[in-house]
């Protein structure tokens, strides 16, 4: 991370028609971009939990499902900021790439109000897993609708020509990307050792009571 | 500072606080695992003294 912010202040050029603000983006994207693969993650563990009943599948894919709202929440602010920065409001309906992602984010923090009301047992693990593995299909949405609906609000970077940006301000981006990758595998790695203890902590207690 | 960069310095440091907040709720989490376990242990050595 250290890196990635050396290289987005003092490597990458200020970009021209944004000016200084434009170094939003090098937050605002990967962080977009990492709670994509963070859904995603707790999806394929959701999917490995309905297929293969894999023991620790579910408590996966929540700890996943949980980073990426982390992420999420923190797309919509920092892409707030940016929006107020460039367009000069906080919030458009007009984007689709806005709504899409809110409705993204919304599904998935609802998913916790569904794992919280049920009895913990393998019939909330399985409403679990078919819920997470519905909210997958909304990230192709999110992703591809800025490119199939003509949104002339949203930038978008990333065409079919590849990245619309100088080799500097690329490499910049690949090393925040990779610096929030490993910041969330972290962050989900501790989550889950947490999770895992709470579970041995009470199964002792019940065989000691 | 001009306004732009007070906005670049806020979506950075909201992002840091994020993490920090993190950070102390894991810190908190942690502490309390710890004193479960020392409360698992004395029923243990409880358990063990009275067999």
């Amino acid at each position: 991370m250290a890196t990635a912010l050396a290289l987005v202040f003092f490597y990458a050029p200020i970009d021209g028609d944004q000016g200084l603000s434009q170094k939003i983006f090098y937050i605002h994207v990967p962080i977009a971009l990492t709670s994509y693969a963070c859904f995603g993650w707790g999806a394929a563990k959701a999917f490995l939990h309905l297929w293969k009943r894999s023991p620790g599948a579910d408590l996966e894919s929540y700890a996943a499902i949980h980073q990426g709202v982390i992420f999420g929440a923190l797309t919509l602010v920092t892409g707030s900021i940016w929006a107020r920065v460039s367009w000069g409001t906080w919030w458009t309906w007009s984007s689709n790439q806005l709504v899409t992602f809110l409705i993204l984010f919304l599904f998935y923090s609802a998913y916790f109000m569904l794992r919280y009301s049920v009895e913990p047992g393998p019939a909330r693990a399985n409403m679990c897993a078919v819920y997470a593995l519905f909210g997958v299909v909304l990230i192709p949405v999110s992703w591809l609708s800025i490119r199939l609906a003509n949104d002339f609000i949203h930038p978008t970077v990333f065409t079919s020509n590849g990245p619309q940006m100088s080799g500097s301000m690329f490499l910049a981006f690949c090393v925040a990307w990779a610096g929030l990758l490993t910041l969330a595998g972290t962050m989900y790695r501790v989550e889950l050792a947490g999770k895992r203890l709470d579970e041995r902590i009470r199964e002792l207690r019940e065989l000691l009571a | 500072m001009s306004t732009g960069e007070k906005y670049v310095a806020a979506a950075y440091l909201v992002v840091f606080v994020a993490v920090l907040a993190w950070v102390a709720i894991i810190a908190s989490k942690l502490s309390r695992l710890e004193r479960d376990v020392d409360e698992l242990a004395e029923l243990a050595r409880r358990k063990v003294g009275s067999d």
